[in-house]
């Protein structure tokens, strides 16, 4: 290949991802005015709500539960040997509350409703469903962005606290199996968590409801070329919505913790 | 702003992903006319329509609306012009998630402060007039195609609009629901006398529709006329386009 030819290929790639960028960025500044003029359909975001939160609650219990066993079963063993039961409780309460919670729901929710959110926006594009919201005089924005962005804000921080839940009932029980006693279990817990340690999970995953509806809808408007389209669409929503709640989450843990 | 629908391209050029799709497209349509664009697929057709109704902003020339430029109104001015403007699309772009008696009231609900009884009462008058009666409780997804494309004619005409845009009304379409689709769009057209703009590769719905027929190649007009002066038109894709309707319409496909 010439150097030409390898110019113009770089030179593309680096315009269609700041193009890309800008428009991430134009969406994201849209939303920003959305919500400061409060503006946005209240029917909708319920309905989202609904299917965001509610219709996520099993798979959310499934993974907080074995999150929380598995870290048990690790802690549990590896303490045990060293005589730390008392850290037991205490390790996976902590654990759970900043990381395993909030990552493991985010992710969960990324793969399932930041993919339906852009699969329904990305369809909706290629059949010039949102051309027609547009000409009958409806902001797209407001009418579909602006109420998923909402409901996920809303629902994921809910989610983990369910996982926070269910995580710490599984990794009492199989920490107890394991021979770390109950009572010293729970001591442990209420020595070593305290509410920041739970609030700062819920901050989180409030952020990464944001990113997640964010990325998910951008993706989503921004799909062209029928079907496979729709699919490229969705597969990009998803391992970029994973991608930005991994990056952020380290930067929030520094700001948090 | 008050719409009279008078429609004006000037030099219009579009391009889409750097490629040009429309070389400078010149046409007039007066209020109350039809005007239909006939060309093949691919031909630059919907990239027009979109520039009309301010879905895409033009790379150079422009599209005025009784002589204000779409590309330049305000938001509020657009939204304003769009809500006397009905569009039919060429899928119908029924929302999938509501009913098509909510997909009808849609524009009402957003642009009318109506009580729900009225709302019902139009709903059921425009699903009526399109052969379409009794059908508000059902999803787009039970909709056969030719259901979809009138479901999708009631909801741009439900707001009494200045000007319609229709974009490939008959495509997909059997041929004989076509022409029942051809002539439910005539007699709108006869009824409420508003300015249409119609894009089409189906010659026999442009003459079933239009007053005027304008031939688009390549993103080019290429040929214009009232619908005598097409029929004699001896430009190669105006024959080509005449041959194949009289094919059609000695197998069986013509209008009945």
């Amino acid at each position: 290949m010439s150097v030409n030819a390898t110019l113009e290929r770089v030179g593309s790639w680096t315009l269609s991802r700041l193009e890309e960028a800008g428009a991430a960025a134009r969406l994201l500044a849209r939303v920003g005015r959305s919500l400061a003029r409060l503006r946005w359909e209240a029917r909708e975001t319920v309905l989202q709500m609904s299917r965001a939160g509610a219709d996520s609650v099993p798979i959310v219990l499934l993974t907080g539960l074995f999150s929380g066993m598995v870290l048990a079963y690790q802690t549990s063993s590896q303490l045990l040997r060293l005589g730390g039961e008392g850290f037991v409780g205490g390790l996976i309460a902590v654990s759970m509350a900043r990381e395993a919670a909030p990552v493991f729901t985010a992710v969960t929710v990324a793969g399932r409703v930041g993919a339906g959110f852009a699969a329904e926006l990305g369809t909706m594009v290629v059949t010039e469903q949102v051309d027609a919201l547009t000409v009958m005089g409806v902001d797209p924005v407001e009418f579909l962005v602006v109420p998923r962005t909402l409901a996920l804000v809303s629902m994921l921080p809910a989610l983990v606290l369910l996982a926070n839940a269910v995580g710490s009932v599984g990794g009492y029980a199989v920490s107890v199996l394991a021979g770390v006693p109950g009572t010293t279990y729970l001591q442990s817990v209420r020595q070593f968590l305290d509410l920041h340690d739970v609030l700062g999970g819920l901050v989180k995953a409030a952020a990464f409801g944001f990113l997640v509806a964010l990325v998910a809808c951008h993706k989503g408007l921004r799909a062209s070329g029928g079907a496979a389209g729709v699919g490229r669409a969705t597969t990009g929503a998803v391992v970029g919505a994973i991608a930005w709640v991994l990056a952020a989450n380290y930067f929030l843990d520094v700001l948090l913790f | 702003m008050e719409l009279e629908g008078r429609i004006e391209v000037d030099d219009l050029h579009a391009r889409l992903g750097g490629r040009e799709v429309l070389h400078g497209v010149s046409l007039r349509v007066e209020p109350g006319e039809a005007l239909a664009i006939l060309g093949p697929s691919g031909c630059g057709k919907t990239v027009f329509l979109k520039h009309v109704v301010g879905l895409l902003v033009p790379h150079r020339g422009e599209v005025r609306l009784d002589g204000v430029a779409v590309h330049r109104m305000d938001p509020a001015t657009l939204r304003s012009v769009r809500s006397q403007m009905g569009v039919v699309f060429q899928g119908g772009a029924l929302f999938d998630s509501l009913t098509v008696g909510e997909n009808v009231a849609f524009p009402l609900r957003r642009h009318r402060r109506l009580a729900e009884e009225r709302v019902q009462e139009i709903v059921a008058e425009m699903l009526n007039l399109v052969d379409m009666a009794g059908t508000q409780d059902l999803l787009p997804g039970e909709l056969s195609g030719g259901m979809r494309k009138r479901v999708g004619i009631a909801r741009a005409l439900v707001l009494g609009p200045k000007v319609v845009l229709y974009d490939e009304p008959t495509a997909g379409l059997d041929p004989v629901t076509a022409r029942a689709v051809d002539r439910l769009m005539a007699f709108l057209r006869e009824r409420t006398r508003t300015t249409t703009v119609l894009v089409t590769h189906d010659l026999l719905t442009a003459f079933a529709v239009a007053d005027r027929i304008a031939v688009m190649e390549a993103g080019r007009i290429v040929a214009a006329g009232s619908r005598e002066e097409i029929r004699s038109s001896r430009h190669p894709l105006v024959r080509a386009f005449l041959e194949s309707s009289a094919v059609s319409e000695t197998q069986g496909g013509g209008r009945s």
